[in-house]
């Protein structure tokens, strides 16, 4: 009779390698290394954290009218803040205007939210995200049909400015990348020479120069007559500027995609534009998530540049605003807050594509 | 009458070649890989080719639907001459699948869309009976549970059956199988050669790059024999293992057979 084999049954771990006692003594008191370290991090925190609390918040000056009231408490001048608060959102972009903005805003984020629903079709929302929005966005932001005001693109600014920079540059860069880097693997000598001169040559110049020249000398090269707002160069600019960084960053991911994917793709008979687009982006623009990120993250902060040829962005209204005389000393509040600000966004991209990794993670390894 | 039989008649009545090499040569760079291949293959024919590694008989094949261009001669695949023509290629490996030896799934992708990729998007197939297609051929290689899952979560044999569905689901007129089971385990390698086996019976043609020589002695109409880049023997399999003509093949033989 055979001998009949029963696999033995799985326990639960050990209660000393889970909860919260064991997570401390795992990661925090490990070794005698890290008791050290730990200890001496807690006394750091001692340090710092205190004064940071009593200047920002327990000291601070929330309203006032100029400097002088925050004088006795001592404390961060928040006050500062309040006052310049719509400058620095909407520039000089006229208060009675400014619903304008917001609403563009509100329109952007329900767009955007209404992919969670499953019932909406995916395809014609990101038609109207990505052509119809524009559009309308445009024209309630410079006015001028349907009765609005118009208003100089001069005036725009602060953190709109900003915003509006960084979503026009990045929605733009990325596809241009994409291009770009296909381009770059291409086996036609003319479209890959074009993509190599191009992507060498931008990323070989500083973003200010580039700013330069779109706003004082491409006006010189353009004939009489033929010109176009500066915003538009700049924009143009920045989104030529991030591109080529973008497409380096792609062609990471297409090189690290499997011979295999490509020639299974073309055995199927599909098409150089089908296979790319069904089988080869996918992934490789799944693998490079982080860097193309980093990019977007880097762009994003590169904005604040366009202080140089004279737009008022975020930073640029709160550096001018700490130059009026009835505010002055109020700087450090002022970056503090453009910091903070700064940051949010960017935290916030960067958690949004950490989740998004995680939707698209698929298998337990690639073959 | 079995349909593998139908085909062997048809083949006696002499007809047409669907696969001709004449006088094809290829070169990678100044390595000459494949030397004057003067080969054809019938409508229904399973032929194994096997031979040391580098002797080129992954690069012979894969020239079969253009995944290696070749430099000098001529290779007729169904009637149309390969050359540098985009649209003759398409056309080709519309008729020719593939399966691979590291399967080459595509991990982004479930099994099921896998398998209804190249009829949605070359055939033009609707993706409802695109879907009903893959689910046959699923059920055909006995893996129909596991359509929503993806690759990444199955085992090797599972992906290689899946990679033959994959194939057939373009409804080829030949089957081209690179080394399938060279990257599986031993367990999992019957799975596939079964699946490969029933494909054979139905009338398939098939070429078929392998080790296996139990496959080629069961399944085979001819097996060819490739050294140093040229095709040193082909013949029927009886023929081929009992009474080899050249020292070459001797010499094969008894490596992979006596151990």
């Amino acid at each position: 009779m055979a001998i009949i084999f029963k696999p033995s049954p799985s326990l639960p771990p050990p209660t000393n390698s889970v909860g919260a006692v064991a997570w401390v003594k795992q990661n925090l008191l490990s070794s005698p290394l890290n008791v050290f370290l730990t200890l001496f991090s807690a006394y750091i925190l001692y340090l710092l954290l205190p004064p940071v609390i009593q200047w920002g918040l327990i000291d601070a000056t929330w309203t006032g009218e100029s400097s002088q009231a925050c004088k006795a408490a001592g404390g961060a001048c928040w006050a500062f803040i309040g006052v310049y608060f719509e400058q620095f959102m909407y520039g000089l972009y006229p208060s009675e205007e400014v619903w304008r903005i917001n609403l563009a805003v509100i329109l952007l984020v329900l767009m955007v939210a209404s992919f969670a629903i499953k019932t909406v079709n995916k395809l014609y929302l990101s038609i109207a995200i990505i052509v119809v929005y524009p559009v309308v966005a445009y024209i309630l932001f410079a006015g001028g049909s349907f009765g609005l005001v118009v208003v100089e693109t001069s005036n725009w600014g602060g953190l709109f400015l900003t915003t509006l920079l960084g979503v026009v540059g990045i929605v733009a860069s990325f596809p241009l990348g994409v291009l770009l880097a296909l381009g770059r693997r291409s086996n036609m000598p003319i479209a890959k020479s074009v993509c190599v001169v191009f992507i060498e040559t931008i990323r070989a110049v500083p973003l200010i120069t580039i700013m330069f020249m779109a706003s004082v000398m491409i006006p010189l090269f353009l004939p009489e007559g033929l010109n176009f707002d500066k915003l538009m160069r700049v924009i143009i600019g920045i989104t030529l500027f991030s591109a080529a960084y973008m497409a380096e960053v792609i062609r990471g991911g297409l090189q690290a995609i499997p011979k295999g994917q490509y020639e299974a793709a073309d055995a199927m008979g599909l098409t150089y534009w089908q296979s790319m687009i069904l089988v080869i982006l996918p992934q490789a623009l799944k693998l490079v998530i982080p860097g193309i990120v980093n990019t977007f993250i880097g762009l994003f902060k590169d904005t604040t540049l366009v202080y140089i040829v004279g737009m008022f962005d975020l930073l640029g209204r709160i550096q001018a605003a700490t130059h009026d005389s009835n505010w002055l000393g109020t700087s450090v509040e002022g970056y503090a807050f453009a910091g903070f600000v700064y940051w949010a966004f960017c935290f916030g991209m960067s958690r949004y594509s950490m989740a998004v990794e995680r939707k698209l993670e698929t298998g337990h390894k690639r073959n | 009458m079995t349909e593998h039989n139908m085909a062997l008649a048809q083949l006696e009545q002499g007809e047409k070649a669907i696969i001709e090499f004449n006088d094809l040569n290829k070169w990678y760079g100044d390595f000459h890989v494949l030397k004057n291949i003067n080969f054809s293959v019938k409508s229904g024919e399973r032929i194994v080719v096997c031979g040391p590694s580098g002797s080129g008989k992954s690069t012979m094949t894969r020239c079969i639907n253009r995944l290696e261009e070749h430099q000098k001669g001529d290779l007729i695949v169904d009637g149309i001459t390969m050359n540098d023509n985009l649209k003759n290629i398409e056309a080709i490996r519309k008729d020719v699948g593939m399966v691979f030896q590291h399967f080459n799934l595509f991990p982004h992708l479930t099994i099921l869309e896998n398998l209804t990729l190249a009829p949605i998007w070359v055939r033009k197939t609707p993706k409802k009976e695109a879907e009903e297609i893959a689910m046959h051929y699923l059920e055909r290689v006995k893996i129909a549970n596991q359509a929503a899952k993806f690759p990444g979560q199955l085992s090797g044999g599972q992906q290689q059956r899946v990679a033959i569905a994959r194939g057939l689901c373009m409804k080829p007129r030949i089957m081209l199988f690179d080394e399938p089971t060279s990257a599986l385990d031993p367990e999992m390698i019957k799975e596939v050669l079964d699946v490969m086996v029933q494909l054979a019976e139905e009338g398939m043609t098939m070429i078929c790059v392998t080790h296996e020589m139990g496959f080629a002695k069961t399944v085979a109409d001819r097996v060819v024999f490739m050294d140093a880049g040229e095709i040193v023997e082909a013949n029927k399999p009886e023929e081929f293992f009992n009474n080899p003509q050249h020292d070459r093949t001797q010499n094969f033989l008894s490596q992979i057979l006596n151990h």
